[in-house]
C-alpha cells in the first residue's frame, strides 16, 4: 500500500497552519485509500442494509410493530456496521509501517486519531445517512420520523467513529481484535443509542425531540473533546 | 488501602505487607458478615409491605455498592499508575477487577431474585439495573482486554485507559438510562422507596463493610500472585521460589 | 425476629426460593472466588518454579 506521499507536508514545522494541513492530509489519505478499495466500503453498507432487513423477517410484517422497533433497529444496525469497519482503522497502516511514520511526525498524535476518525465517519458514516430513508420506509416510518432519524444519525455517527477509534487503538494487533473491540466499545455507545433512537421515538409519539437531539449533540461534543486524546494515548501504548 | 506511600509502592515490600495484612482483613470480614447476617435474619423484623423477601437487600445492596466502589478504586489506581508510572498501582487495579465483576454479577442476580416477588418481573429496565448491567459489561471488557494482551506493560496502560474512559461514561450512562426510563414510564419502582427500619439499615451497613473488608483481603491475596508473576526475574522472587 | 420454627425460617414466608436462591448463589460465588484465589496462588508458584528451572538450564 502506498505510504504517505506528502512527507513534505509533515516536514514543514514552521508553518502556523501545519497542524491543520497535517490533519487534512490524514483525512484525505484515508478517504483516497478507501476510494481505491471500494469493496470494503460497499460491504459495510450492504451489511447495514441486510441487518436492518433481517428484523422484519424475524419480527413479522405488522406495520405498527415495525414502526415501534424501527428506530432502535436502524440505530443498532448503524452501531454494528460501524464496529465492522473499525478494526481496520489503524491496523492496515500499522502493518505497512505508515502508522509509525505518522507518529514520528512532529505534529501531535491526536491529529492522527482525530483525522482518521473523521475520515472513517465520511467513508462509513455519511453513506448510512443516505441509505436510512429507504430503510425508514421499510419500517413504515412517517416522513418526519425519518427526518429525525437521519438527523439523529448525522449527530450520532461521528460519535461512533470517535469512540470506535479508542477501541481500535486499544485493540491494535491483538488476537480476537474485532470481537474484543465490539465488547469494549458497545457499552460506551449506550448514551448515543438512547438519545438517538429516543429522539425518533419522541417524533413518532408527537412529543418534542429537541431535548434528545441536544443531549446527543452534547455527547458528541464531549466525545470530540475526549476521544481523540485517549485514542492517541492508546496508540502509543499499543505500538511502543 | 493507601496508608504509606513510597516505601510500599515497591512491589517487593508490598508483597510482604499484603501477606501480613490479608488474614486480618479476611477474618474481620468473616466476623462482620456473621454479625450482619445474624441481624439480617434474626433481629430485623418482617417488612410490612414486602414480607420476608426483602431480606435479599442484605446482600443485594452491599453487592451493588461494592461493584461501583471497586470500579472507582480501580479508576483511581489507573489514574495514579498513568500519572506516576508506578507498577504496583496497575497491579492493584488488576487484583480488584475479578471481585468487582463478581459483585456486579451478584447485584444483577440478587436484583432479579428480589424483583420477581416484588413487582412480578425477573428483570426491569430501570436506571439502576440497566446501569448495573452495563457496569458488568465494562468489567468483562476490561478483563477481556487484559487477557488478550500478553505484554504486561501494554496491558497495564491499555486497561488503565479503558477503565478511565468507562469511569467517565458510567455517570453519563446512568443519567441517560434514568432519563430514558422516565420517558417510557416503565416499571420504575425503586426498592429503596420504602422508608427503612433502623435495624435493616444497620444490617445492610455491616454487610457492606464486611464486603469491603472481604474485597481488600481478596485483592491483597490476588496482588501477591500478580507481583510474583510480574517480578519473576528478580532475585527476591527467586529466593521465595526456593523456599516454598 | 423470632422464628416460630426452622421450617418457617427456611420457608421465608413463601419467598424461600428467592431469598435462598440469592444467598445460595452469593455464598457459592464467594466460595468459588476463595477457591480460585488459593488455587491461583499455588499455580503461580508452581508455574514460576517451572519457568525458573527451564531458564537456568
Amino acid at each position: 500500500m502506498t505510504t504517505l506521499a506528502t512527507s513534505e507536508d509533515m516536514a514543514r514545522v514552521d508553518d502556523a497552519f501545519s497542524p491543520l494541513r497535517f490533519l487534512w492530509t490524514v483525512i484525505r489519505r484515508d478517504i483516497l485509500l478507501a476510494a481505491r478499495r471500494r469493496g470494503d466500503w460497499l460491504t459495510a453498507q450492504f451489511f447495514f442494509v441486510m441487518v436492518v432487513s433481517m428484523f422484519p423477517l424475524g419480527i413479522g410484517p405488522e406495520p405498527d410493530v415495525l414502526r415501534m422497533v424501527g428506530p432502535g433497529v436502524v440505530w443498532v444496525a448503524a452501531l454494528l456496521a460501524s464496529l465492522l469497519s473499525l478494526p481496520r482503522l489503524f491496523a492496515e497502516d500499522y502493518r505497512d509501517g505508515s502508522l509509525e511514520q505518522m507518529l514520528l511526525s512532529p505534529e501531535p498524535t491526536v491529529l492522527v486519531t482525530l483525522g482518521k476518525s473523521l475520515a472513517h465517519w465520511c467513508i462509513y458514516g455519511i453513506p448510512l445517512l443516505v441509505i436510512t430513508p429507504i430503510l425508514g420506509v421499510q419500517f413504515a416510518l412517517p416522513g418526519e420520523a425519518i427526518a429525525v432519524l437521519v438527523l439523529s444519525l448525522l449527530i450520532g455517527t461521528p460519535i461512533l467513529s470517535l469512540l470506535g477509534s479508542v477501541g481500535a487503538a486499544l485493540t491494535l494487533g491483538l488476537r480476537g481484535g474485532g470481537v474484543l473491540l465490539t465488547l469494549l466499545i458497545l457499552p460506551l455507545y449506550v448514551p448515543a443509542l438512547i438519545f438517538g433512537a429516543g429522539a425518533v421515538d419522541a417524533a413518532l409519539s408527537g412529543v418534542g425531540y429537541s431535548a434528545h437531539l441536544s443531549l446527543l449533540a452534547a455527547f458528541l461534543v464531549l466525545t470530540l473533546m475526549v476521544a481523540p486524546w485517549v485514542a492517541a494515548a492508546a496508540l502509543k501504548v499499543s505500538i511502543e | 488501602m493507601s496508608i504509606s506511600w513510597f516505601k510500599y509502592s515497591s512491589p517487593a515490600t508490598f508483597y510482604g505487607l499484603a501477606g501480613t495484612l490479608a488474614p486480618w482483613f479476611a477474618w474481620s470480614a468473616g466476623i462482620l458478615a456473621v454479625i450482619g447476617l445474624y441481624i439480617g435474619f434474626f433481629v430485623a423484623p418482617t417488612d410490612f409491605q414486602q414480607g420476608e423477601a426483602y431480606r435479599v437487600i442484605f446482600i443485594h445492596v452491599p453487592a451493588a455498592w461494592m461493584s461501583m466502589f471497586i470500579y472507582l478504586v480501580m479508576a483511581f489506581w489507573s489514574a495514579v499508575g498513568l500519572a506516576w508510572n508506578t507498577r504496583l498501582s496497575f497491579m492493584m487495579a488488576r487484583a480488584l477487577a475479578p471481585t468487582g465483576a463478581i459483585f456486579a454479577f451478584l447485584s444483577l442476580w440478587t436484583g432479579a431474585l428480589w424483583g420477581k416477588p416484588m413487582w412480578g418481573a425477573w428483570w426491569v429496565w430501570d436506571a439502576r439495573l440497566t446501569s448495573a448491567l452495563i457496569l458488568f459489561f465494562l468489567y468483562v471488557g476490561i478483563m477481556a482486554l487484559w487477557s488478550a494482551i500478553d505484554d504486561r506493560r501494554r496491558g497495564d496502560k491499555a486497561g488503565a485507559l479503558l477503565i478511565l474512559v468507562g469511569a467517565i461514561n458510567v455517570p453519563i450512562i446512568y443519567f441517560s438510562v434514568k432519563w430514558w426510563n422516565t420517558l417510557h414510564q416503565g416499571a420504575s419502582i425503586t426498592p429503596s422507596g420504602t422508608s427503612m427500619d433502623q435495624i435493616m439499615l444497620w444490617g445492610m451497613l455491616i454487610m457492606a463493610i464486611a464486603a469491603w473488608l472481604y474485597t481488600i483481603a481478596a485483592a491483597l491475596i490476588r496482588v501477591r500472585s500478580i507481583i510474583l508473576e510480574s517480578e519473576r526475574q528478580t532475585e527476591w522472587v527467586a529466593n521465595i521460589l526456593e523456599h516454598k | 425476629m423470632d422464628w416460630a420454627s426452622w421450617d418457617e425460617f427456611w420457608a421465608m414466608g413463601g419467598y424461600g426460593l428467592y431469598v435462598w436462591g440469592s444467598y445460595g448463589v452469593f455464598m457459592l460465588a464467594i466460595l468459588i472466588e476463595i477457591i480460585l484465589l488459593r488455587r491461583g496462588q499455588k499455580e503461580t508458584l508452581k508455574r514460576l518454579k517451572r519457568l525458573k528451572t527451564w531458564e537456568t538450564q
